[in-house]
């Protein structure tokens, strides 16, 4: 009854909008507490950023400017060997390059093959079966992944090439997996894009009398280009920061080379996927698994090779991103 | 009429027709093979490990048990090792193990209520009385069964010799025990399953037939804990912010957004040298759990010289309780040669001693950051000189390798960050993006009726939010979070970078332990070259896996309970 009487003289003394317009401004220490907390989570992924950017950036600045390292050296240089003060990057790079080709040229027709299948073929009984298959594979963890490349791929390989001609460790073992790891990524984020295509499109070839496999090449694909696309460049930026399978399939040690090597002595190149070879991820992760020293050169410069590597998957993401951004196909 | 088509008629037409629908049927099988490659793929991978993880070994026994029989008086021909009483085992154990490895297990569980078998009563008496008093002190007596195990761990010794896969176990069984017995008749052929309860139990062993993951079940499970507690509360907070507080057009938010799908293309490796630089390094006073807790360290490294004690029956000293005082502070005076010095060093330097500083040296005693090890010069057949330890009886080369090792770690444990909530940071970080975008889904799916009836009946944003909005999409959010978990839980790379230990002796028990964990764990196993840690690592990626399965598998139930209401 109180609370009514005192309603009531307030309403008396003040008309609704002054009310509402009073309540709509009342200061609410505890909501604007909590949009602050809010707002602090979200910038912790800024933080994340900035943190990843500087740290990287500040170790790599200390190799940098050491005595023992030239710009020019890093970039053109074809060995590395920190033991005797030798950081040239290609021959990391280079090995990343072929288990990341050998790798896409595993995912990409598997990958998009299966998407048009469960896309534009499959029954929803048989989708219902078959894409489990491809959220398991996704969901397995990639030390499985190294394991199944060290003891299953390796041997194949060895049993099919020849154990003279494939090394127990080699960059050949370690693509074709990294390829299979990235199978379901490319395939589910092409299906994504294939799903979108309206059902419009499709109706109208038929109508024209394209069979089945006519519309889903030279129409739905065409029209969902720009994210299969997408799938593709997130896939390479995929292969490449690929750690634990390169770590352990691919071998330990940088396989330093000439750069005459290149042209003239095939089994000498850096391109010769039987060797064993060690990519830039691998490195990182052999480097620090062991005990190293802060403030050494070692330590300062995975950090260069890890900023190398953060900027080169950033842009192909970002790449990526401006694709479907550009060239959408928008329908209705 | 140039451009005018061709077009084929009658049965031109009908052959054209006939053949794109071969053609359409040739890739439509082709499109399906694709994904029965990937099914073959993950048949491949389990198979392989299954193969692996079971099969046929042949083992080898250091003592004959037939021979531990006769010994006790008793007749090998009619009575069996694991028929005789406990007091045989223990005498067995007596006469076949180390003082100092038999008083370690004496402190882990008694043999007898009521006497010492290996330890002094004065020294048992000591380890009771501390703060922290040996297991033993307080646990029951071993059982005969218990002894009985120790004698076919210690005395017997069964190590493997060579090991096959389950294929050729199954298919080819009775020619491989023929073949290898043939050449090899001590030995004794016998299927074994890696995968074991008591795999599951054990610590970790440089033995791969005592190995087991306890220790990296244990490690997983307080790193998964902390990014839990960080990343779940951020990740939702974060994702409540942009969905429903932030404006579209402002450009931090827009920035913000932008950000959270850059950083889950970034690779793990890159959130593992992040954690290196910042948790590890810049924050490794916090991480190590040295600001917080002092005394905490104190008694790690009094729980390491009990156990260096235990283990190997050597004693350390730290002075004053204090690691730098007892570097700088006077020991006892030294006569030593420059040559025995020089030795001295050369020995820890490659017992990979690489985080220790030898400070001060002399023939008898060794003092690296207080730590004491008493050794001795020794000149062996070939007139090289060797460290050894005073105590030859109980220090086996092995020992002292894992000594130098456990020393190492310890010493990292007390200034090093490389730790459980570091390594659980690093990880939530890492998860972060992933947290967050598939709560923003959820949070979107609500509809927005029922924020205008909330808001409608006058309450505020945040009551909105907390008793309406949070409930609705809560199904959707702990999917998305047991999705992440799983990922966290499969991460291996950046946790080598953030610094796993190689080797824990003790399980973590709480934010400022070393650590190491299930993936961890496989990786090592699988860079070893022998086969038998091939073996483990099959069944450690079995347990894993079950564990990861039986994790999606509750966030698919999740998601489809909640997606037919």
């Amino acid at each position: 009854m109180a609370s009514e009487t005192m309603a009531n003289t307030i309403v008396k003394t003040e008309t609704k909008e002054d009310v509402a317009r009073s309540l709509a401004k009342k200061m609410r220490p505890r909501e604007s507490l909590i949009q602050g907390f809010l707002f602090i989570c979200g910038a912790i992924s800024i933080l994340t950023t900035v943190g990843i950017v500087y740290e990287l950036s500040k170790e790599a600045l200390l190799f940098f400017r050491d005595d023992r390292v030239t710009l020019v050296e890093f970039f053109t240089g074809s060995q590395w060997q920190p033991a005797i003060e030798q950081f040239g990057i290609a021959p990391l790079v280079l090995s990343t390059l072929v288990t990341s080709t050998i790798a896409m040229f595993v995912a990409l027709p598997l990958g998009l093959a299966s998407a048009i299948y469960l896309s534009e073929y499959a029954s929803s009984r048989v989708r219902s079966i078959l894409k489990p298959v491809l959220e398991i594979l996704a969901g397995v963890p990639t030390v499985v992944y190294g394991y199944f490349a060290l003891t299953f791929m390796t041997p194949l390989l060895r049993n099919i090439f020849g154990s003279d001609v494939v090394q127990i460790f080699n960059t050949a073992s370690a693509g074709i997996v990294v390829g299979i790891l990235i199978v379901p990524l490319v395939s589910s984020m092409s299906e994504d894009a294939l799903h979108a295509v309206p059902d419009s499109l499709r109706q109208a070839s038929y109508g024209l009398g394209a069979t089945k496999l006519e519309t889903a090449v030279r129409v739905v694909l065409p029209a969902a280009l720009s994210g299969i696309t997408a799938a593709f460049v997130v896939a390479i930026s995929r292969a490449i920061g690929e750690t634990m399978v390169v770590a352990i399939a691919a071998g330990a040690g940088p396989r330093n080379f000439e750069w005459s090597d290149v042209t003239q002595n095939y089994s000498g190149t850096p391109f010769n996927p039987f060797t064993s070879a060690e990519t830039m991820t691998g490195h990182i992760v052999r480097i620090s698994g062991g005990d190293i020293s802060y403030n050494s050169i070692d330590y300062n410069s995975i950090f260069a090779i890890g900023l190398m590597l953060f900027f080169i998957t950033l842009l192909l993401n970002v790449f990526s991103r401006r694709i479907v951004e550009r060239f959408r196909e928008v329908y209705d | 009429m140039a451009d005018q088509l061709n077009y084929p008629e009658g049965e031109a037409l009908s052959d054209q027709i006939a053949r794109r629908h071969t053609r359409g049927k040739i890739w439509r099988s082709s499109f399906l093979v694709a994904l029965i490659i990937a099914i073959l793929v993950l048949v491949s991978l389990v198979y392989n490990v299954v193969n692996q993880a079971f099969g046929l070994v042949a083992v080898e026994n250091a003592i004959d048990p037939a021979v531990l029989v006769s010994q006790t008086g008793a007749d090998p021909a009619t009575v069996s090792l694991d028929e005789l009483t406990k007091d045989d085992y223990v005498e067995m154990l007596q006469a076949n193990i180390s003082t100092g490895l038999g008083r370690r297990l004496e402190r882990d569980q008694r043999f007898y209520e009521d006497r010492l078998v290996f330890d002094n009563q004065a020294a048992w008496d000591a380890a009771c009385a501390a703060a922290e008093p040996a297991a033993g002190c307080l646990l029951p007596a071993r059982d005969t069964d218990n002894v009985y195990q120790l004698v076919i761990e210690r005395v017997v010794e069964q190590r493997v010799i060579e090991t096959w896969f389950l294929r050729d176990s199954l298919l080819r069984g009775d020619e491989i025990r023929a073949e290898f017995l043939a050449e090899n008749p001590n030995a004794e052929i016998e299927f074994r399953s890696w995968l074991t309860a008591d795999f599951l139990t054990r610590p970790q062993s440089s033995r791969p037939e005592l190995a087991g993951v306890r220790t990296a079940i244990f490690g997983s499970l307080w790193v998964v804990l902390v990014t839990l507690l960080f990343s779940f509360p951020v990740g939702v907070g974060a994702a409540i912010y942009l969905e429903e507080y932030a404006s579209k057009q402002n450009i931090v938010n827009r920035i913000i957004q932008t950000n959270i799908n850059n950083l889950a293309g970034v690779p793990s490796i890159i959130y593992g040298m992040l954690g290196l630089a910042i948790f590890v390094r810049v924050l490794g006073a916090v991480s190590s759990g040295y600001l917080f807790d002092y005394a905490s360290i104190e008694n790690r490294q009094n729980s390491l010289i009990n156990s260096m004690e235990s283990n190997f029956g050597i004693t350390i000293i730290i002075e004053d309780g204090d690691v730098t005082s007892a570097i700088e502070g006077p020991n006892a005076a030294f006569d030593l040669s420059v040559t025995e010095a020089q030795l001295l060093v050369d020995e820890f330097t490659t017992l990979s001693w690489r985080n220790f500083d030898i400070d001060e040296v002399d023939a008898s005693v060794i003092v690296a950051r207080g730590l004491r090890i008493p050794v001795s010069v020794e000149t062996d057949d070939n007139g090289t000189e060797r460290l050894v330890p005073k105590d030859d009886s109980v220090m086996t080369a092995a020992n002292f390798s894992l000594l130098s090792r456990e020393m190492a770690n310890a010493a990292k444990a007390i200034d090093n960050g490389r730790t459980v909530i570091s390594a659980g940071l690093t990880l939530g970080l890492l998860i972060l993006p992933i947290i967050i975008i598939n709560a923003q889904e959820a949070v979107r799916a609500v509809p927005l009726s029922m924020r205008q009836a909330s808001m409608g009946l006058g309450a505020t944003q945040w009551q909105t939010i907390w008793n309406h909005v949070l409930p609705q999409a809560l199904p959707g959010i702990l999917t998305g979070t047991i999705l992440a978990m799983s990922r966290a839980i499969g991460e291996t790379a950046p946790l080598v970078v953030v610094g796993a230990s190689t080797f824990i002796a003790f399980d973590p028990n709480g934010p400022f332990s070393k650590f190491t964990v299930m993936p961890i764990q496989i990786y090592q196993w699988t860079s070893r070259p022998q086969a038998e840690f091939r073996n483990i690592a099959a069944a450690a990626i079995i347990v894993l896996l079950i564990l990861l399965l039986s994790l999606n598998a509750t966030a698919v139930l999740l998601r489809n309970r909640y997606a037919n209401k």
